[in-house]
This record gives structure tokens, C-alpha cells and sequence, in this order.
């Protein structure tokens, strides 16, 4: 199982930010090891954010994307106490959801 | 991720080439990911990863704005802030010419989410970075060069 996400959301004047930082090899698939044999591709595909059970973020991202993920985003609503789950999905089945409290 | 699925189909061509790339075996069973745009981050070229989007020859806009740097130190980690200032924004699309797979990622905006980005990518050499838009179904670009000191990508 892969170490927690940390995510800070923050609401202010009728708009929600939200920060996510994933814990992530996001291996491309190109890279080789030291004997030479490539290190098989290993990445988060799939990225949905809910606010409350509403989806306010769906992203599908590539090997491309840096290790241990960052994202930031912005949507409108959202109060203080308010739910926020972020859940991705990797190439290899894994999956993790974090769930924090609006700020 | 439902929401993903419908885009998907929406998208025409995308659910029906992964199908048949699956079933041709061309695709490992766990990258046999229904909703995953295989077609876009498998392109090779910056026409095909336009066309696994449907979006053709998307015009440049200047309403959509990339942030990076200039010169990115270390090509493994460069921030990449896209806004989009067109109305009713529903998709952004963040693409690095000069990678092995151009497509880096691909946000879906839900009515409600403001069209404003940020994330960090992977470069493998100096590249222009293409920011693609969908806005009440028309497609519009920005790119802005990066130059890489470093790689990220192999090294």
C-alpha cells in the first residue's frame, strides 16, 4: 500500500484551493538499472477529486508527470468542514483514497 | 471516474481503439485501463496526441496562459501552471513536444472548477510545452519553451 497523500484545502471568499502532494515512484518505463535491464513502468493513471461526492477534478496523467505527484487546483464552493477525497488509480491496479476536512 | 468513462465515449474513436488494441494483446493486462486515454499518452508525434483528443489543429489563444520557468534546472521535476481564461473550460491538456510520450496529463474540469492548473512534469531535453484547451467544445493552444539543463528523463 502506498504512503498517504498529504492534500491541504483551503476555502476562501467562495473558492476552494486545493493541494495534493502523492507519494509516487512514477517510473516511465524507459529508464534502466544498473545491470541494465529497464525498470518496468510503474504510474498513477487515473485521478479523481470529490468534493462532498461531487466530482470537481478528474485527470488522467501519463509517465511524463514528476515522481511523488504534485497538483493544485481551484473550484468553487466548498465550506469550512466540508469533505474533500482524492483518489487515484495506477497502471498496476493500486489504488489509495485520502480524505481531509476543508479548511 | 464515470464522468471520465462518458468523456470517453463522448470522445468517439478513444474506448473503440482501446478495445482493439486489447484485444490484439498490444496492451498488458493491467495497463487494460477502460477510462485511460491509451491512444493519447501512447503518441508519438504532436499531430497524433491533437488527434487521440479530437481536437485537429487547435488555434493559438491567448487566453490561455502557461507558467514555468524559463530554464528548469532539473528536468525530473518542472512546474507547469496552466490558466484558461475562455469561458466554460472543460478541458486542459499538458503537452511536452520533445518527450517520448507527449502527453503528460490531461485534467477534466467538471462545471464549477476553475480553469487553473498546476503541476510538476518530467523533461527530457530543452522542449516546448503545449498547454491544449477545451472550451465549449472548440480547442485552443498556448506553448512556451523550456529549456532543461538536466534531464529528467533516462539519465
Amino acid at each position: 500500500m502506498a504512503s498517504p497523500m498529504r492534500i491541504r484545502a483551503a476555502a476562501k471568499d467562495g473558492v476552494t484551493e486545493v493541494r495534493v502532494l502523492m507519494s509516487h515512484v512514477m517510473e516511465t518505463g524507459q529508464r534502466k538499472d544498473s545491470s541494465g535491464a529497464l525498470i518496468p513502468a510503474h504510474f498513477i493513471t487515473e485521478l479523481t477529486a470529490k468534493h462532498n461526492d461531487k466530482v470537481v477534478l478528474s485527470a488522467e496523467f501519463g509517465p511524463s508527470v514528476s515522481t511523488n505527484p504534485y497538483l493544485a487546483f481551484k473550484f468553487k464552493g466548498g465550506a469550512k468542514g466540508d469533505k474533500l477525497a482524492v483518489n487515484w488509480v495506477d497502471n498496476k491496479g493500486d489504488s489509495r483514497t485520502d480524505e481531509v476536512q476543508i479548511a | 471516474m464515470n464522468h471520465q468513462r462518458r468523456d470517453t465515449l463522448k470522445a468517439g474513436s478513444g474506448l473503440g481503439m482501446l478495445g482493439l488494441l486489447a484485444a490484439a494483446g498490444l496492451i498488458k493486462p493491467e495497463m487494460a485501463n477502460a477510462a485511460w486515454n491509451q491512444t493519447a499518452f501512447d503518441a508519438k508525434n504532436m499531430d497524433a496526441a491533437f488527434a487521440a483528443f479530437n481536437a485537429g489543429k487547435p488555434a493559438e489563444s491567448a487566453d490561455v496562459v502557461i507558467t514555468t520557468p524559463d530554464i528548469a534546472e532539473n528536468g525530473a521535476v518542472v512546474p507547469v501552471g496552466v490558466v484558461s481564461n475562455l469561458p466554460k473550460t472543460e478541458q486542459i491538456v499538458i503537452m511536452i513536444e520533445k518527450n517520448p510520450n507527449m502527453v503528460a496529463a490531461s485534467f477534466t474540469l467538471p462545471e464549477g472548477t476553475v480553469a487553473d492548473v498546476q503541476t510538476r512534469v518530467k523533461m527530457g531535453q530543452t522542449s516546448d510545452v503545449y498547454a491544449v484547451v477545451k472550451a465549449d467544445g472548440k480547442f485552443y493552444m498556448a506553448k512556451k519553451e523550456v529549456k532543461v539543463t538536466l534531464g529528467g528523463c533516462g539519465g
